[in-house]
């Protein structure tokens, strides 16, 4: 869909003697590439435990299980775990209504999709406030009824679902672009149903490349910051993510207790570069 | 397409129709067109003053020309990576190749709150720079540094696979008629690499601007100074401002369907160059 053939870093290319460069040119190449990405890339990964441990184990683990940390923790699961699956359903049926179907418009479908991965996060944010928010469209009649959605936890599914939203559909559709239906055909002229053909051929067949937006979901979802940031209202204990907590101990100059909270997140980016490359090889066998 | 009668044989079309048209209009189409339709409430003039403003055009400088250096910076780091990782072997080449995509998985927060311990005065390294005079955080150079990171993969991975694809015939052909190496890189490699570095930029690029959390950190957030456009349509939505961060963010929205556009036609440039070779 992005137009990108899969490129394999395990891959050996073979390279000709007049593509070689003389060993020098190669050995400052390689030197400088690495540099940048140490500087720019490692440095600040490391940075964060190192900070975190800074002042000792245990102010590490107290700014852990300190009651606002434990409820932005859960706050965070819990947004995540009502994203991740409205995702996946809408990413499996978008999918398989871009590949298995011809209709008009198709393209300018899967632009639309791709639209959150454009808008800033705080736009994202912002069009949930004007329609939600206090002075919103629905705000009076919100009030009303005595519903909350800004600044509340059902403004930050909202905003989570719209940046998180291109995610899945977007890993599954070039998988199942390159399988094609012959299988599903096959199915079906066997005389399997088509929830059947769809449970024990297709998800079978697309389940890495499903995982990995899973995966990549997960990671954004949790992530989150300034899009959540602007529906949040900042209530700590009660619409403090994992990330606004970060900014709430950094901005009251409690830098090791932020750099604490802020490691757990940067281990969840580590168990999702793993699992990506690891989901990456079975992707190209 | 159109005039194929292909028989829809498999099931299902009406439900995931359903199902995308649904999620689609419901998460952004209607969302979206919400603040576009509340910004023509305030009329054009309305809206270009509010655009227009001293606070809002210094904000826009900051955000363009951040985002342009980093984008900058990016192509030309983002090009070394990617040659040195598809064409050289050396240890630990797999490990650096999953590091590019750390800026995608690391939450934008605990990127700027590390970038800015590590580049603030005391510092790792700001305090080399602040030595040398270079003020390295609450700065535009800030700024630009955490755009940078943002920014770096998308460059790495548009080019990557362009790279792994060129055909080795070429480059011998151009080895046989005398040309050295960096001659055939600028002449014949660097033209078919242009519509992925061009691409990579402008992704990089769009995403710089509308990015905050890894720069609210580290920029300092001086008004006129280093504000940038979506740190100022936060500022604003707390003061209750809402018409100008209304029109500012749909501003910010035209621009990413600008930038949309011409990512989309920069691939397809991209795809048939190398259809073509």
């Amino acid at each position: 869909m992005a137009g990108v053939t899969a490129y394999s870093p395990s891959a050996d290319i073979e390279l000709r003697p007049a593509q070689r460069e003389p060993w020098w040119v190669r050995f400052l190449l390689i030197g400088g590439a690495l540099l940048v990405l140490t500087v720019l890339l490692l440095l600040p990964l490391l940075t964060v435990f190192a900070e975190a441990l800074r002042r000792g184990w245990e102010i590490y683990v107290a700014a852990l299980s300190e009651p606002d940390a434990k409820s932005a923790l859960k706050l965070t699961i819990t947004v995540a775990a009502i994203v991740v699956p409205l995702n996946v359903i809408f990413g499996l049926a978008a999918a398989w209504l871009v590949t298995r179907f011809n209709f008009r418009g198709k393209s300018l479908l899967v632009t639309l999709i791709d639209l959150p991965f454009a808008v800033s996060p705080v736009v994202a944010g912002l069009i949930y406030v004007l329609l939600f928010g206090a002075h919103g469209w629905f705000g009076p009649w919100l009030q009303a009824h005595d519903i909350k959605i800004i600044f509340a936890t059902p403004g930050l599914i909202l905003a989570t679902i719209f940046i998180t939203f291109p995610f899945v559909a977007r890993e599954l559709i070039p998988v199942m672009q390159s399988q094609g239906s012959d299988a599903e055909h096959a199915a079906l002229t066997l005389g399997a149903s088509g929830w059947q053909t769809f449970w024990r051929v297709t998800l079978p067949n697309v389940k890495w490349g499903l995982f990995y937006g899973i995966i990549l979901c997960n990671a954004r979802a949790m992530g989150e910051f300034g899009a959540v940031s602007v529906v949040s209202g900042h209530l700590r204990g009660v619409t403090n993510t994992l990330p606004l907590h970060i900014e709430i101990l950094y901005n009251e100059y409690q830098f090791a207790a932020s750099f604490a909270v802020a490691s757990l997140l940067a281990l969840l980016a580590l168990v999702t570069l793993i699992a990506k490359s690891f989901l990456e090889n079975r992707l190209e066998s | 397409m159109a005039g194929r009668t292909t028989r829809r044989v498999l099931p299902g079309f009406g439900l995931s129709l359903g199902i995308t048209l649904f999620a689609l209009s419901a998460i952004v189409l209607v969302p979206l067109s919400a603040v576009v339709l509340k910004s023509a409430g305030l009329g054009w003039g309305g809206f270009w003053n509010a655009v227009t403003g001293p606070r809002a055009l210094a904000a826009f400088r900051v955000s363009f020309s951040t985002s342009f250096w980093a984008a900058l910076f990016d192509v030309f780091a983002g090009l070394l990576i990617a040659w040195v990782l598809v064409r050289y072997r050396f240890p630990g080449r797999r490990f650096f190749d999953s590091i590019v995509d750390l800026p995608f998985a690391l939450p934008t927060a605990v990127a700027g709150i590390s970038l800015t311990a590590i580049y603030a005065k005391n510092g790792w390294l700001g305090s080399h720079l602040y030595a040398w005079g270079i003020q390295s955080a609450f700065s535009p150079l800030g700024i630009s540094i955490a755009l940078a990171f943002i920014g770096l993969p998308f460059v790495v991975r548009s080019v990557q696979p362009v790279l792994a694809d060129l055909e080795p015939e070429v480059e011998e052909a151009s080895a046989s008629l005398g040309a050295g190496r960096w001659t055939t890189f600028r002449r014949i490699i660097l033209p078919d690499l242009t519509p992925a570095l061009l691409t990579g930029f402008t992704m990089a690029f769009a995403r710089a601007l509308g990015e905050y959390g890894s720069v609210v950190f580290i920029s300092g957030n001086m008004p006129m100074k280093t504000e940038i456009l979506p740190l100022l349509i936060i500022t604003q939505l707390e003061q209750f401002q809402y018409a100008q961060a209304t029109a500012l963010g749909t501003a910010m929205l035209a621009l990413s369907f600008v930038f949309l556009f011409m990512i989309n036609q920069l691939q397809r440039w991209s795809l048939a160059r190398r259809g073509a070779v």
